[in-house]
This record gives structure tokens, sequence and C-alpha cells, in this order.
């Protein structure tokens, strides 16, 4: 069959979905960087600065929030582990060297995929959570003191941790031609998912 | 109010190179006298009227409290506590609350707008609203529970030990109103001897464990308390024993700062090399041959052995 027969991994909708989550990720990422270091107090101005940024933050990040639960309901299936991947986890170092044809026949998401994917769902629930915490000026007064700075800590973290998260993801992307093709215009080529996700792409050309 | 010229500025919020410091001056400190405090509440007056603000007027919450609490508009607070003693005595004690002027100040040191929080060479801390996002940050770090943000301006407001008055050599507007001299103000060492004093003249009247005030897990502070009960602090109205910036907030504005943004550098770099050794995964790529057919037709050494 011709290798170069498009197949479609991404429905516009989960395109349109995916790039507000992302957009909305890079603002508020670049938000709350601008109010964790010292050094980087300068992003503010994007915002329109300090006080702007204080107030756009969490907003931001509750239309974030909003637009990935959407984004779970999603893709959670697909995510789900199974013992495949624990085969493919193990051989992370052939994964690394570009050696996948060594690697167990994956389904729509590799077991890396899925990690990131409920990485990120933990991640949002603890900033979303804590986030509000100590949003002012209206709920953080709601709260004791004690939880108010727990939250402030374990926020942080977690944005620290998906930021990470999201640059491996990112680099992910460059690093395996085609798949940012697939988020953008929906299609990979059948070489494509034969390569990556096998088990997938014998699913979809039944 | 905004940053004083003629005070030097030792500490200022989100700023990691040093701040203007050529001239030293004398550390100054507030003690209060909590067993010449009458409850009279003229410092309160003093400090709406110096500095002029005006909290609205509440209602009676049951208590001689009033305003119950520290406002953006209420900088100092009285706080009475009725205790009944051992003997069976009630004992009035009445604390004005407010700023405590740390040393190591916890607000200063979460505050994430650069020069909103300033700690004067002669140790006041002070905020310059100008510069405050109303975050609240200084909110979650105080151990005191101090700083309250305006619902009018979003700004974060705190007693500022008369900055104003304090750089031109006056003493704060408290102090200088105090009827009965429970409210002394100076260098800190000339006040932390005037309370020695004080401590040793209450324990021979039968205070026992009277004592100062100076809480050293905040570096010690400016403003400073002779307490008739000094191992109990707690009984005056929730005055902590041990005030020290949270562990979490320590964490929160200390160690991950630094370690979060090296690792976010580390991950772009470690990626990009990873790239520069290994390449892409190209579905694409492969269909132009095997990978040892590329490898063949690219790699010099290759070429090199064959010529």
């Amino acid at each position: 069959m011709d290798q170069n027969v498009p197949i479609v991994r991404y429905s516009d909708g989960e395109r349109i979905n995916h790039w507000t989550v992302a957009i909305l990720f890079v603002l508020a990422a670049l938000s709350g960087l601008g109010l964790f270091h010292p050094g980087l107090f300068w992003l503010t101005n994007l915002f329109g600065g300090g006080p702007w940024t204080r107030i756009l933050h969490p907003f931001l990040g509750v239309v974030l929030f909003a637009g990935f639960v959407v984004e779970i309901a999603r893709f959670w299936r697909d995510n789900r582990f199974e013992d495949c991947d624990r085969q493919w986890l193990r051989q992370w170092r052939d994964v690394l060297a570009n050696r996948e044809d060594k690697l167990p026949a994956m389904g729509r998401y590799n077991a890396g995929q899925k990690l990131l994917f409920w990485v990120m769902v933990v991640g949002l629930v603890m900033l979303f959570v804590t986030g509000v915490m100590f949003w002012r000026p209206w709920f953080a007064q709601s709260f004791p003191i004690g939880l108010v700075r727990l939250a402030a800590f374990v926020h942080a973290a977690a944005a620290a941790i998906l930021i990470l998260a999201v640059i491996v993801h990112v680099y992910a992307a460059i690093w395996t031609k085609g798949s940012t093709r697939a988020m953008i215009r929906g299609t990979v080529s059948t070489r494509w998912a034969m390569k990556h996700h096998r088990a997938w792409a014998q699913e979809k050309i039944k | 109010m905004s940053s004083l010229q003629s005070l030097d500025v030792k500490q200022r919020s989100a700023t990691t190179s040093p701040s203007p410091s050529v001239r030293s001056t004398v550390e100054v400190a507030k003690l209060i006298d909590i067993s010449k405090c009458i409850g009279c509440k003229a410092c309160q007056v003093a400090c709406g009227e110096w500095n002029d603000i005006r909290d609205v007027v509440g209602t009676n919450v049951g208590v001689y409290d009033n305003p119950p609490d520290l406002s953006a508009d209420t900088w100092t607070v009285m706080r009475f506590t009725e205790r009944e003693t051992e003997g069976g005595k009630l004992e009035w004690l009445i604390r004005k609350d407010g700023c405590m002027h740390c040393a190591e100040p916890g607000c200063l040191k979460a505050c994430p707008s650069p020069g909103a929080i300033v700690q004067y060479a002669n140790g006041i801390v002070d905020f310059i609203e100008e510069h405050c996002i109303g975050c609240g940050y200084c909110i979650t770090a105080c151990p005191f529970d101090v700083p309250r943000i305006s619902k009018h301006d979003n700004k974060a407001y705190k007693c500022t030990l008369c900055s104003d008055r304090v750089s031109v050599g006056l003493e704060p507007a408290c102090v200088k109103t105090c009827p009965t001299g429970a409210i002394t103000f100076g260098s800190k060492q000339d006040m932390v001897d005037h309370a020695a004093e004080r401590v040793l003249d209450l324990q021979e009247r039968g205070y026992q464990n009277a004592g100062l005030y100076d809480p050293k897990g905040v570096g010690g502070t400016h403003v400073m308390y002779v307490l008739q009960h000094a191992d109990t602090p707690e009984i005056y109205h929730g005055l902590p024993a041990n005030p020290r910036i949270s562990p979490l907030v320590s964490l929160w504005k200390g160690a991950m700062k630094p370690l979060a943004l090296l690792a976010m550098g580390a991950a772009v770099l470690t990626g990009f090399f990873h790239y520069v050794k290994v390449g892409p995964n190209d579905a694409d790529a492969d269909s132009e041959g095997s990978g040892d057919a590329r490898r063949e037709k690219t790699d010099p050494r290759v070429t090199n052995r064959e010529a």
C-alpha cells in the first residue's frame, strides 16, 4: 500500500482545543515566571506591567484549566497504561537513540506521551486548586495562612515541573518529524504512523 | 510612601544586586512597654492623623478592640486581653499591634516586585505602594499577620514606623503622643538598654518572667515589647513565641527560584544537544533507504575507506 497516504491523527476540534490550551499555557507560564523570579520580572511588561500581570495570570489559568479539562475528556482513553508500555519505558535507551524498530508496537500514544499526559493532568489540577487558594483579592483571605503558604509553595513547584514537562513535549515534537504537522494540519503519512504508532496505524487502515 | 532619599536602603524586594549603601546609619527601634500602657488609643489616633488615613466607623464587637483588626487604613490597633491570674485577679494585657519591622522581613523576601518593599539602613521596613502589584505575597510571608491590602486600590499597607518623620529626626507619631511613656523611640541599643532597666524593675515588683520581646527567629525586630510575662508571649493576643519565616516560604522564595530556572535551562540544552548528537526521528527519511545505507552515503569516514 502507498506509504504516503494521509491518515487523520487529530480532528479539527482536537487541534483547536490543543492550541488554545497551548497558547494559554505559554501566557500563564510567562506571567507566572515574571512573578516567580526577580530576574524574570521584566516578563510582566508583556502583560501591561506588574499589577496587570497579577490580575491576568489567574484568569489565564482558569481558562487554561477549563480548556484542559475538555482535552482530558478527549484524550484520557488513549492514555491508559498497558503492559507494553512498561516494556517501552524499560527500553528508554532505544527510544533516545532513535532505534524505534526495537520497541514494542505502540497505540495512539507511546508510554512517554502517556506519562507526560498524566503529569499534566496531575500538575494542572494542583495548579488550579492551589492557585485559587492564594488568588487575591478574591479567595486567599478565606483560607488559613498555613494553607495559603503551602498553596504558594506547591503552586510554584507544580508549575516548574509542568514547564519542564512542556519543554520535553515541545522537544519531542521537534525531534519526531511529522508530529508538529499532525497537530497543525491534522494528518500523518501511513509511513509515519507505522513507524511511531504501529498498533494505532494498523487499527486505522484496517 | 515613596522611597526616601535621606534614608539609605539596606535591602530591596526582588532585587539580587546590592542597594545603594555608602552611608551607615544608626539602627533605630521603638520600644513598647506593655506594663505602662493604659489602652487610651492615643497612638492609634496619632497614627491616623499623621498618616492622614481614616478607617470606616465600625460597630462594637463586644471587646475594646476598635477597629477590631488592622486594615489598609488602620496601621496600628490596641489588642485587649482579659485574663485571670493564678491568684484569681483580673489582668488586663493591652498590646499595641502593628508591623514589627523585622531585621529579616518575610514580606520583603516574598515580594515579587522590585523595590515595592525596602528596608532602610536604620532598620525600618517600608512598603513603596507605587511599585506594589497587589499579589499579597507579603501577607503570605509575614510571621505577624500585619500587611493588609486595600479594597480601593489593591495595594498593601502597614505601619511605616513613620519613616518620613524619622528621616528628618523626629520620633514616630505614636511615640510623640503616648501620654504614659509606654512607647519610646531611639537607637536600637538604647532601647535594649532601657528595656533591661524596665525588666529589672518589673522583676523586682513580682513579675519574675518579665522580659524583652526581640525575637531572634526574624533576626530581631525594630519594634520591641517589654512583656510582664515574656515566657508566654502568646497570652498577649497571640503574639508568636518563636516567629520566623515559614520554611515553606523560605523554600518557595529561596532555593526553588534558582533551581527551577536552572532545571528549565538544562532541559532546553539537553534537548538541543540530543538533537545535535542523535538527530531527528524522521519516518520519511527512512524511506530513502535503510539507516546503514544512508550513513554510507553521508559519513565521510566510510567514503574515505572506499577511496
